[in-house]
């Protein structure tokens, strides 16, 4: 990439137009590609932003903003090299010229790549406009919408297709009543047939969202219960407060029509197999383009294109474009739909299995061909489970089991699926990336063993995400198929795993890592992987005072000082706050604290108060002071029991039904000390508005009218998951009992550093064995579980308390054993009225000591 | 308890802290002459028991590797830097991770409960 090395004058220029999905795929390809050594790039984009996920654009209304759904860090674009020209939308093509004209000028190109997409199709209707003629397809687009439904109360949606859809689901999360007015006689006619479309209609009508078909709306008046009226024929009509249309796409081809281009019967570019144009400089990618007379509206095919022109620029071969596969799955307002190949059975001798469901309004139907061997289509409206087998069915041509309809029938086991091991090397598993089979066996085979690097290494579920099942079922069998099954020792000193440690620790009552490496681990030393793994399971069996000579050791080290270490090396403090409840004289000691020490404060989503920036040497003294005001130590740093959010509940709130706080404190009170194989964070509920977001959380409980339900396994972080439903109107006393169990349960079965909501995940026979185990006991272990726990309420102190009254503890917390001074290297800047750490670039300002390493 | 036999020309040994400062099986720094050293003590390892190595981070820039977790991988007795976990050794202070990267190291003794750095 030392592209700036050579002459400038052998550069030649590379212009791609339009940075959408596909022009974005296509610029971060030339330059994985080595583009750089060739071309200067420049990137014109229409819009002010650069390339954004249009495919989960809804989300743009339930909380992500902008530059969350950008495709790329803004670094890519910063790549020496390549000038991003954002807000600049190309005007005219000058091809004899070979230039493209924008309104600041013109620049002169060697190659030029079309990406410039497509636009919503709107119908000429009388009276369309402003706010009954939205569209929806850019960010700009939904700052409309959004705008527009800010004193609306109904919505509608003309066009009942995919993207229509979508953006009934955008309205919805926008608050509004949301309508679908479709002119064909069923939704997603491309998709669906008559059956899909009407189970579909059934989903979307529980959902609260009028679905309206065969209606075509021939002119929009002045309404009189809302803004407009939306006129169709026979007098029929829907009153509105704003319009949508999508009512379909068109290839954004006008600067190809202007340039002279050959342009398709049903518009785009017209591209050859390797996506050139008529003009042998210029390729043409994405919605843009007409291959064969089709466009191409999904982003695989799109990056399929883009990938081809890539590597052709680059000298590289390229795998012709031959078309695409147009089988999707999504979710639409929530509702599972699925459509594979020839969904309509237009095949010829095409024959179908269908299965209807009017109860939970799912439908399948599975299309085979005239033989009756293979799978050529199919349509799934409700649970998309049978969509990855049925897929890789259609696209390696797998012969059909002798009972085809089983493919789709329900069955107590849940969906069938094919076995990894019966896919060919050729199946492909992310069609975003393009990743087969074989290539993800490759990546194995040279030495890769590890799901996250696996995506990176090969892109794959780096797309739209939707492989991710499949990819990581095809990595586990093909390690097993390897024999490399998949090592689960802890490391290198102990040949077994965790839950396999706690069992041994348990059952032979060890008590110290030494005793444990001398009978079951190797060596005499252990490691950062085993020692806090074995801390910590001692921890959970036996709860002693983690500073115990023979325990530190052990610890990581936010255990050890017990604090969490930050970026410069000072530790942040966190006393808990039982419930998130605190007193005037409480809060004044935590200020005063802050205040004499100059802590940077800042209050923790778990109702706490996290002081930032203590040296080593200050932790003790601060402790001293915050424990003489009657706080304990809040476990922040450990693997452990965290914090109880709780909303104030009963006593205060008109909608409380039971009193929050007191269940909170008295679930902090009984866990505080309780070490896991990952942190627990708890949330009480008050009503079942759930202002304290239990859903969220480890172990989440809700009031209701007749006591608490109980929910599990829930976790936010960088992979959010609902906790689910596990017990309900339960009594203080049971609600503890299935506490007790459930975390005991956690902590003896699951693997280091694994969360409940993995672990529950990662559970042979999911939530009904856990409620088997739990409620009803039937392992019997329900009384030893809760004895367990016993121990450890029986056995808490405060660790902070614990060590300051040991002068042998406390040697430790000293940043210099042999000097009072302070750490040198540590500085602050003021920013908004406190202290925080110094960054590299403002420490160069200030005289540092030369550094040795 | 002398340590190695690399220490013969070196000039001289300069006392840092008492035996009893340090932790068994765990960290703890000096300040020396304007460097930071982490001290590690290991009783029960078989050949060397206490080591001598640069408290300063490269990867975090923080002076915190006196109060990484010391362990052995393959062998090698090793101390995990707390904040982004490189494996450095305690013996000539290479990092595992990172070929380049290498901390300073120190020959260090224990004389009469004494800690001693070689300063040459």
């Amino acid at each position: 990439m030392n592209s700036t090395l050579a002459s400038l004058k052998q550069l030649k220029t590379l212009i791609v137009v339009g940075n959408g999905m596909v022009g974005h795929h296509c610029v971060a390809q030339l330059i994985e590609r080595g583009a750089l050594e060739h071309y200067r790039l420049h990137v014109f984009s229409e819009e002010p932003m650069r390339a954004y996920d249009r495919v989960h654009l809804s989300e743009y209304f339930t909380g992500r903003d902008a530059e969350s759904l950008a495709l790329s860090h803004a670094s890519l674009y910063q790549t020496p090299g390549v000038t991003l020209h954002l807000g600049a939308p190309v005007l005219e093509i000058d091809r004899a010229r070979r230039e493209v004209i924008t309104a600041t000028g013109s620049v002169a190109y060697d190659k030029l790549v079309l990406a410039t997409g497509s636009y919503p199709f709107v119908p000429p209707i009388d009276g369309a406009q402003g706010d009954s003629r939205l569209v929806y397809r850019t960010l700009e687009d939904l700052d409309a919408i959004r705008g527009a439904a800010a004193n609306a109360r109904r919505g509608v949606v003309v066009g009942g297709g995919l993207l229509g859809l979508e953006a009934a689901n955008a309205l919805k999360s926008l608050g509004l009543e949301a309508h679908v007015v479709e002119f064909a006689p069923r939704l997603m006619p491309v998709q669906l047939d008559d059956f899909g479309g009407l189970a579909l209609k059934a989903q979307i009508e529980r959902l609260g969202v009028g679905v309206h078909l065969s209606r075509a709306t021939q002119s929009i008046s002045a309404g009189e219960q809302y803004r407009y009226r939306m006129n169709f024929a026979n007098d029929e009509f829907l009153e509105t407060d704003l319009i949508v249309f999508s009512a379909g796409i068109r290839a954004q081809d006008a600067l190809a029509r202007q340039a002279g281009l050959e342009i398709g019967p049903r518009g785009g570019v017209v591209i050859n197999d390797e996506c050139l144009s008529s003009d042998p400089d210029i390729y043409a990618i994405g919605e843009c383009a007409s291959w064969n007379g089709s466009l191409f509206g999904l982003v695989a095919p799109g990056y399929q294109m883009a990938r081809g022109v890539a590597a052709l620029l680059c000298g590289q071969t390229a795998e012709p474009f031959v078309g695409a596969d147009m089988s999707t799955k999504l979710k639409l307002l929530g509702v599972d739909v699925g459509s594979i190949g020839d969904a309509h059975a237009h095949t010829p001798g095409a024959r179908s299995y269908q299965f209807i469901d009017e109860a939970s309004a799912s439908y399948r139907r599975l299309v085979v061909d005239a033989s009756g061997k293979q799978v050529i289509g199919a349509v799934l409206v409700g649970d998309n489970s049978y969509y990855d087998t049925l897929l890789q069915y259609m696209q390696n041509g797998i012969a059909l089991p002798s009972e085809p309809a089983g493919l789709i029938l329900p069955s107590s086991a849940g969906a069938p699926s094919l076995g990894p091991g019966a896919l060919p090397e050729s199946a492909t598993v992310c069609s975003c990336h393009n990743v087969t089979k074989g290539s993800i066996c490759a990546a194995i085979d040279s030495g890769c063993a590890d799901l996250g690097l696996l995506k990176a290494q090969t892109k794959a579920c780096t797309g739209c995400g939707g492989c991710a099942g499949l990819l990581k079922q095809v990595f586990e069998h093909e390690l097993v198929a390897r024999g490399v099954s998949v090592d689960k020792s802890l490391c290198e000193h102990f040949a077994y795993t965790r839950q396999e440690l706690y069992a041994l620790v348990r059952v032979e009552g060890v008590i110290t890592f030494e005793e444990l490496l001398a009978k079951h681990g190797r060596g005499h030393t252990g490691c950062d992987v085993c020692k806090p793994a074995v801390g910590s399971i001692l921890a959970s069996c036996w709860n002693q005072p983690i500073m115990d000579a023979s325990l530190v050791p052990l610890q990581d080290t936010n255990d050890t000082f017990m604090a969490n270490m930050q970026k410069n090396g000072t530790y942040s403090v966190v006393p808990r706050i039982p419930g998130g409840e605190i007193t005037a004289e409480k809060l004044i000691a935590i200020g005063v604290v802050a205040q004499k020490y100059q802590l940077y404060t800042k209050i923790t989503g778990g109702q706490r108060i996290d002081l930032f920036g203590a040296q080593l040497h200050e932790l003790p003294d601060i402790w001293a002071e915050l424990i003489d005001a009657g706080f304990e130590t809040g476990h922040a740093y450990g693997k452990s029991t965290r914090t109880v959010k709780s909303c104030v509940g009963s006593t205060w709130c008109r909608y409380g039904v039971q009193d929050s706080v007191k269940m909170a404190l008295l679930i902090e009170d009984r866990y505080k000390g309780l070490r896991s194989p990952h942190k627990l964070k708890f949330a009480v509920s008050g009503c079942t508005r759930e202002c304290a977001e239990a859903q969220s959380k480890d172990v989440g409980v809700i009031a209701t009218e007749k006591g608490w339900n109980l929910y599990i396994a829930g976790n936010g972080g960088m992979r959010p998951r609902h906790a689910e439903l596990f017990a309900t109107d339960l009594d203080d006393a049971t609600l503890i009992r299935y506490i007790d169990r459930f975390l005991m349960f956690y902590i003896r079965t699951a693997d280091k550093l694994q969360r409940t909501s993995v672990w529950r995940e990662s559970l042979e026979g999911g939530l009904d064995f856990l409620k088997d185990v739990i409620l009803d006991d039937s392992l019997g272990l329900g009384a030893e579980l809760e004895a367990q726990m016993q121990l450890v309420v029986d056995r808490y102190e405060c660790e902070w308390a614990n060590a300051l009254k040991d002068p042998e503890k406390l040697k430790r917390f000293r940043t210099f054993v042999n000097d009072k001074r302070p750490d040198p290297d540590i500085h602050f800047v003021h920013e908004r009225g406190q202290r925080r750490p110094i960054m590299a670039a403002e420490l160069n300002l200030i005289p540092v000591i030369e550094e040795l390493a | 308890m002398s340590q190695s036999n690399t220490l013969r020309n070196l000039a001289t040994w300069k006392s840092v802290c008492s035996e009893s400062d340090l932790v068994n099986n765990s960290g703890v720094v000096v300040w020396y002459d304007g460097a930071q050293v982490a001290l590690f003590y290991l009783p029960d390892a078989p050949d060397q028991t206490l080591y001598a190595i640069d408290n300063h981070d490269p990867e975090s820039g923080a002076n915190v590797i006196g109060r990484g977790l010391v362990g052995s991988i393959k062998g090698d007795l090793v101390v995990a830097a707390p904040i982004y976990k490189q494996h450095y050794r305690l013996a000539d202070g290479q990092c595992l991770e990172t070929p380049q990267q290498r901390l300073r190291v120190w020959p260090v003794r224990l004389n009469a409960g004494v800690v001693e750095l070689g300063v040459s």
